[in-house]
């Protein structure tokens, strides 16, 4: 059988413009994070190649991406069912540049689990060719909030060092937009529809990242694409983690939030600006702290947004915006002042 | 006896249960992951294994897992890594690890799974019956049912060189009954640690594939030096395909189990029939009875009885229900007159399990036999000698009669 | 798909054996980008937001790879320059 090739696009240092990683046994040292984008371009590679099919202008693999980016050096993926596990390994074709499995939606961290207990026999017995191999979880929503929360709750209390990445879209998108524990209050979703009866959503978004702090793990990070570097910091600080870490990345969905596809980075820039997701990071050692974006906003309160400015971009919330849904928007603006108030009086570098 | 590679006497006496058993050989089958999560009867399997664990006897990462589910996914996750992998259960948790059972066999990973046979719920009990087992009978696993203590200990063992074997590359689930095996006290012979490691060949060594995009065969695990996805979607033009060769995998095992067997009897003097089935007083027999697991013991035991009083009786021990012996039942039952097919679970609106399996293996013969199916022991409830010989009266005024009312029977029911 | 295998002549286990980099996206597109080379800083923004790793850094400028390219205008918006304009793929309009 003749060997596939890559398409041979060669860049500056010979570096090609997609490839497979491959380390051979005995590879040592670390991939060193790389912050300047000139550099990025010039020497990380994704760990996602093209020719997947997600939709246009998915966040997703923007996601993946910047967390690859952040990789140490031999690292095995793991996915729950979803749309990134669906539209990158269409049999016979795959996306994937490194190690990955998929097993079923609930148990990506169970799986995770063994893994991690694998390599940790290989080595006590000698047989690992590396120093470490790192194991990163990409799951949505679907499988992390809901179905796969006792497994992400198990894997976390066990202590498995393993990087667990959340891309949040905010509800059961591979399978045609329904309603998961991540939706937040009044969208519209296809088993939450704006009807004459109910507004959308009656529940609010489960605290998901809260919850993984109250599991003392090593560390946890709320993360968004737009802001592109502190993912990637953040996805670094995780690998590094001495036990598990929990990154949730907000992930903006044309489909199902009902935007056009060219605004997805800008749609989570205004997630944050208005303090709908704040980003922040959490360890035992240092607690709450504020980063990028919502650092500014702590220190400068004129730069928070009216939650419309995310609101108006987005036909799932874009209801809210009629004038007989004013105390329902009020509802939001009130639940989004208190969290981030919540947020102001736990986080440590908050000005007082 | 003398070409006995370990004789008897060179080899260690156990005073164990079933559980123990289990435990005792995953010590010496160099286990990388267990998984597991604690269901009665299973519990001594895991409990026995930590105290290894613990006193650092064993190189085996240990994952007390939160789930059954979650615990088969483990396994799942460490054996694409390439690990060798264990986990146990019964009943509810074999339940709950339903779908992962068909996951595992499906991405063909060699994972044992110890099933302690414990009823279904509901309503909920915790002893002795062969549902659980039934419940997975379609899963592509292969089935091996024990019927006594040092047959647990043998088979466990021998589970993982079935599993690894390159023609086979199938989980292996082995069956042990519920508190008649895994709670009883025997005295069993068990080899030396370096024996086992021989016999399994060290630690597990994955088979190769070939994928497009790299020039040579790949070893089929998670591995950063050559980098495969495991596990994609299938669309409806390769998912009958990727079954084929499951189906076709299944066809290599009765092969491989005799294989083991008779490699194991050159090691230990012991052996299971001939590993597929094994079968006491069927050369000159009348009539027969078809059973799996302990409740054969008594059943033999019975069958030597009331042959001296003139009934000649033969057994059949199914040791390896799944794939199922099709051909050897054809050829030990083609002139049988009347069989008695013991199982000790239904499936609700049609018959026993093995009962359904006799009929389709018997059914081209052009003499059939008549097969009647008794239903017994569930949730536990005992077959006792006196029940058993009933059976056998039965059976014998069914081959005089030449014919049978009803043909599905419930042994020891009130009412 | 026009040489789907028999059943023989795939991997163990289901393994995928083809890099999607086969699978050509670019026919999805309404919409392609088009970079004015004299506005472009070389800021690689869009480099690190396209989502299908469609944009190039040849070392010299960036190049879009239209066998991959969705469409989806990120680049677009994202551009601080706006360097970048999508146009209809198509004569006649989307």
């Amino acid at each position: 059988m003749a060997k596939q090739e890559l398409p041979n696009i060669p860049i500056v240092k010979g570096e090609p413009a997609y490839k497979i990683w491959i380390f051979e046994p005995g590879w040592k040292g670390e991939l060193p994070l790389l912050t300047n984008p000139r550099e990025i371009a010039e020497n990380k590679r994704s760990a996602l190649l093209p020719g997947h099919r997600l939709c246009a202008g998915c966040a997703a693999p923007i996601i993946i991406k910047l967390v690859s980016f952040a990789f140490r050096g031999p690292t095995i993926v793991v996915q729950p069912t979803g749309c990134v596990e669906v539209s990158t390994t269409i049999f016979p074709y795959t996306s994937w540049a490194v190690p990955w499995i998929h097993v079923a939606f609930e148990n990506a961290a169970a799986v995770a689990s063994g893994i991690e207990a694998a390599i940790k026999a290989f080595k006590r017995t000698n047989r690992l060719p590396y120093d470490n191999i790192d194991i990163v979880v990409f799951a949505g929503d679907g499988g992390t909030y809901d179905i796969g929360f006792q497994a992400l709750s198990g894997m976390a209390e066990r202590g498995h060092k393993i990087l667990y990445v959340l891309y949040d879209n905010e509800a059961y998108m591979n399978t045609g937009i329904q309603r998961s524990g991540g939706t937040p209050r009044f969208a519209w979703t296809t088993t939450t529809p704006v009807g004459k009866a109910i507004p959308g959503k009656p529940e609010w978004k489960k605290p998901i990242a809260e919850i993984m702090v109250a599991h003392r793990i090593a560390y946890v990070a709320t993360a968004t694409p737009a802001h592109w570097l502190d993912l990637m910091k953040k996805a670094r600080k995780g690998l590094e983690a001495n036990g598990p870490a929990f990154i949730h990345a907000l992930s903006s969905c044309d489909r199902g939030w009902r935007h056009e596809e060219k605004l997805t980075i800008e749609i989570t820039r205004r997630a944050v600006d208005t303090c709908y997701f704040p980003l922040w990071e959490w360890s035992p050692e240092t607690g709450y702290l504020l980063t990028d974006r919502s650092l500014a906003i702590a220190r400068n309160p004129k730069l928070k947004q009216p939650i419309e400015k995310f609101i108006e971009l987005q036909g799932r919330l874009r209801h809210l915006l009629q004038p007989e849904n004013r105390e329902l928007l009020k509802q939001l603006q009130e639940y989004v002042d208190k969290t981030w108030e919540d947020l102001l009086k736990r986080a440590v570098n908050a000005p007082k | 006896m003398s070409r006995v590679k370990i004789p008897p006497d060179k080899q260690i006496i156990l005073n164990v249960n079933g559980d123990e058993a289990v435990a005792y050989a995953l010590k010496q089958s160099l286990v990388d992951v267990v998984a597991a999560y604690p269901i009665t009867p299973q519990t001594i399997i895991v409990e026995k294994f930590s105290e290894f664990v613990a006193n650092g006897e064993v190189h085996t990462e240990f994952v007390s897992v939160e789930s059954e589910h979650s615990a088969m996914s483990a396994c799942i996750g460490a054996a694409a890594a390439g690990a060798r992998a264990f986990t146990a259960s019964s009943s509810q948790g074999i339940a709950l690890m339903w779908e992962t059972l068909y996951i595992a066999s499906a991405l063909r990973l060699p994972i044992v799974l110890a099933v302690v046979n414990r009823a279904l719920s509901a309503p909920i009990n915790i002893h002795c019956d062969h549902s659980d087992a039934y419940g997975m009978r379609d899963s592509g696993w292969i089935q091996l049912f024990v019927e006594n203590v040092q047959e647990t200990y043998d088979t466990t063992i021998q589970a993982f060189k079935i599993a690894e074997d390159e023609r086979v590359q199938l989980p292996v689930a082995v069956n042990l009954d519920g508190f008649f095996l895994s709670h009883t006290l025997e005295n069993i012979r068990i080899l030396p640690d370096n024996i086992v490691e021989e016999f399994l060949g060290g630690y597990r060594k994955v088979p190769s594939i070939n994928v497009d995009y790299f020039e040579d065969k790949v070893p089929y695990m998670l591995n950063p030096a050559r980098p495969i996805t495991i596990g994609p979607l299938d669309l409806p033009d390769y998912y009958f395909e990727h079954k084929m060769a499951l189906i076709d995998a299944m066809k290599n095992v009765y092969q491989v189990v005799r294989e083991v067997n008779d490699e194991w009897y050159e090691l230990t003097g012991r052996r299971y029939g001939d590993g597929v089935i094994d079968t006491y007083g069927i050369e000159d027999a009348d009539t027969a009875i078809i059973v799996l697991g302990s409740a054969a013991g008594t059943v033999k035991h019975v069958v030597k009885r009331m042959r001296s009083q003139g009934l000649k009786t033969g057994v059949i021990r199914i040791r390896l229900f799944r794939p199922f012996p099709y051909r050897e039942i054809t050829e030990l039952l083609k002139d049988i007159r009347v069989v008695g097919v013991l199982d000790r679970g239904i499936s609700y609106g049609s018959y026993g399990p093995v009962y359904l399996e006799v009929n389709t293996a018997l059914y081209d013969l052009r003499e059939r036999p008549i097969i009647v199916n008794y239903i017994y022991g569930l949730g536990g409830r005992d077959l006792s000698p006196h029940e058993i010989e009933y059976v056998i009266r039965e059976l014998h005024e069914i081959f005089e009669k030449g014919f049978v009312e009803n043909k599905l029977k419930f042994i020891g029911v009130r009412g | 798909m026009s040489d789907l295998r028999k059943w023989r002549e795939l991997p163990l286990g289901g393994v995928a054996y083809r890099l999607s980099t086969d699978y050509k996206t670019g026919d999805w597109r309404a919409l392609k980008p088009v970079i004015d080379y004299a506005k472009c800083t070389k800021c690689m923004l869009c480099w690190i937001f396209c989502p299908d790793t469609a944009i190039i850094w040849n070392g010299e400028k960036i190049v879009i790879n239209y066998d991959y390219c969705k469409g989806c205008g990120i680049c677009e918006t994202e551009c601080p320059v706006k360097a970048i304009q999508m146009i209809p793929e198509f004569k006649g309009g989307v």
